[in-house]
């Protein structure tokens, strides 16, 4: 079991409301990603989940118990954080040793489960070493398994791949999606990294200044954003935005395009522009095209091979199937 | 780019470093070495640096002369006795600065230290009368009281600099791995303290051994540490170089080794947080 819920629960400090009273239920066993800004309240609202932090107003459920003022360790919960935190002066055997060592759990127990999570996370030949003598991957999987061990209702992460390098990260992502199928807990991630949160998630939490923009699976977010803002943060590169005449057009004030959702030619289409910086990675190219009324520059994503030179001039075509309608207030129309 | 040492920079270097460091250490040298000497010698012009008379008649007079193992003694359970009570108090006050401040934190911080900017002689008087009062004066309760005092807040700074290096998420994930606060202490955070903490006691011991102001102005024949057995060859009647030498290098000797074994520990200490 694992169900968290959140009843109208803020935060303040001092004087300033960082999470203003909201309410979210996180189902047992989905993986849940808090995504947003540096700055959103993410990280505050984990650490709240966890009773790292105290709340100020409103109620927190685990399990259908109130868990408000319970301490955290008795949350049954486990923290996975953004530095690794582990300690230092121990053996890695040790560390992963830590948490069991508080529960009073007998040696032999201990050694068990300490055996099994090394050998789902390749750490066996490491057990006897130091956090210092190990690489940034392994301290990250050594306090993966020290969250393991203690078989917890729900796992919480504290963007705890930013410290790893681009090749690493990717590797560290299939790590903990195959972990989560394998164990089917509830797990819940915090990123501000919008890659990240659409390949791991179940559910997506959108938050910006402590509130949340939007909830939904990673595609529903994707094809229908309920904001502007959403509309930016997810998705890669990100939606183009246009505004005045070109929305007037369409009766609204703001409509918005994907990258991957405009045609290009070099003979006709709706809008006309010049190509400015190309982005090549090779399967595809990612054009900055200048001189388009109400969006500049606007980005368009085209087939790697498409042979276009900075300063060409292009015609765009949005396909009007994927056109987003935003109004004045930047809320979703239709 | 990296700054190219040559060679011969790199002795220069080097020997600019021997220079300064004997030139700091000659006093220590010259007084063990006048301690060697006849009383005729030890005042002789110009002076003679190796080759004289050696003798270790001086140190013979002066353990005959006074009771050096008391004075030793009292030096131990001052020195110790200060560091000790000092370091029980700071280690909680360090503790609570350094991981729940509030926002007096830091002025609470400066205005301990201001307190070290007053000259000692300045609160002798009242200090004396209340030692009369309390009917402390010579005793090494009083002096263990008085030391601890002055030397606080070195003892809480050096402490909460050590504190304030250790990750807050280190702690937090002791908290959440369901340590309780005095296993957290005790498990994790003591241990990874544990070099900050030895390098604050070693200082200490060391200020504390070689405070001379309150030791010599509140002790009279019962509590005297070691700082009284010297000033005890300094005396008007006369100056017996040679012995007052002796007595010196007896003083500092006990310190002296301690402060050369446990030397990678000091500088370790004192320079930790400088580079992160």
């Amino acid at each position: 079991m694992g169900q968290i819920k959140l009843n109208q629960v803020s935060k303040s400090f001092g004087e300033t409301e960082v999470i203003p009273p909201l309410d979210l239920t996180i189902e047992d066993g989905e993986f849940t990603v808090f995504v947003g800004p540096s700055g959103c309240g993410k990280s505050t609202l984990l650490r709240l989940i966890a009773g790292l932090e105290d709340i100020t107003s409103g109620h927190i459920e685990i399990d259908g118990a109130d868990a408000t003022n319970v301490p955290p360790a008795k949350r049954g919960l486990a923290m996975v954080f953004q530095s690794y935190a582990l300690y230092p002066h121990m053996s890695v055997r040790r560390n992963i040793a830590f948490p069991l060592k508080m529960a009073g759990v007998p040696a032999d127990e201990q050694d068990r489960r300490i055996t099994a999570a090394a050998q789902a996370l390749n750490l066996t030949d490491y057990l006897d070493r130091r956090p210092g003598q190990l690489s940034g991957g392994q301290r990250q999987r050594v306090a993966i398994g020290r969250a393991i061990v203690r078989e917890p209702s729900a796992f919480l992460f504290d963007e705890p791949l930013s410290n790893l390098d681009a090749a690493l990260r990717v590797g560290m992502r299939m790590e903990i999606s195959e972990l989560h199928k394998k164990l089917e807990t509830t797990m819940i991630y915090v990123t501000h990294d919008q890659v990240e949160a659409m390949t791991m998630a179940d559910k997506i939490v959108v938050l910006q200044a402590g509130v949340i923009e939007q909830v939904g699976s990673p595609l529903e977010l994707y094809r229908s954003p309920r904001n502007k803002f959403v509309a930016g943060f997810i998705g890669s590169p990100k939606m183009n935005l246009i505004e005045g005449a070109e929305a007037a057009r369409h009766g609204v004030h703001t409509v918005g395009i994907r990258p991957e959702h405009i045609e290009v030619s070099s003979s006709d289409g709706l809008w006309q522009g010049k190509v400015g910086v190309a982005e090549h990675l090779g399967s595809d190219t990612f054009l900055h095209i200048h001189g388009i009324a109400g969006c500049d520059p606007m980005t368009v994503r085209v087939d790697g091979e498409l042979p276009v030179r900075h300063g060409d001039t292009v015609f765009l075509t949005p396909n009007e199937t994927h056109l987003h309608k935003f109004d004045a207030e930047g809320l979703r129309i239709g | 780019m990296a700054r190219a040492v040559t060679r011969q920079r790199k002795m220069i270097n080097t020997a600019a470093a021997w220079a300064v460091g004997l030139l700091i250490f000659f006093p220590i040298l010259w007084t063990i070495l006048t301690s060697f000497k006849p009383e005729a010698q030890a005042i002789a012009d110009p002076p003679i640096f190796l080759g004289f008379d050696w003798t270790l008649e001086n140190y013979s007079v002066v353990m005959e002369r006074s009771n050096y193992g008391r004075f030793l003694w009292n030096s131990i359970v001052i020195a110790g006795g200060s560091t000790l009570l000092g370091i029980l108090i700071a280690v909680p006050a360090a503790w609570s600065m350094a991981f729940v401040p509030s926002k007096r934190t830091k002025d609470i911080l400066l205005w301990m230290l201001s307190t070290k900017m007053l000259p000692a002689v300045g609160v002798l008087y009242p200090i004396y009368l209340l030692f009369i009062q309390f009917g402390i004066l010579d005793s090494k309760i009083g002096l263990v009281i008085v030391l601890m005092l002055i030397n606080l807040p070195i003892i809480v700074w050096m402490l909460y600099t050590y504190f304030r290096e250790i990750p807050g998420e280190i702690l937090e994930a002791a908290r959440m791995d369901g340590a309780t606060l005095k296993e957290e202490v005790l498990y994790v955070l003591t241990p990874m303290a544990i070099p900050g903490i030895a390098s604050t006691v070693l200082l200490n011991v060391i200020l504390a051994w070689n405070e001379a102001f309150w030791t010599l102005n509140l002790t009279a024949a019962k509590a005297a540490p070691l700082t009284a057995f010297i000033a005890s060859y300094s005396s008007p009647e006369g100056l017996f170089y040679a012995k007052l030498s002796a007595a010196s290098t007896m003083a500092i000797a006990p310190i002296l080794i301690l402060g050369w074994f446990s030397q990678k520990q000091l500088v370790s200490g004192l320079t930790f947080g400088a580079v992160k």
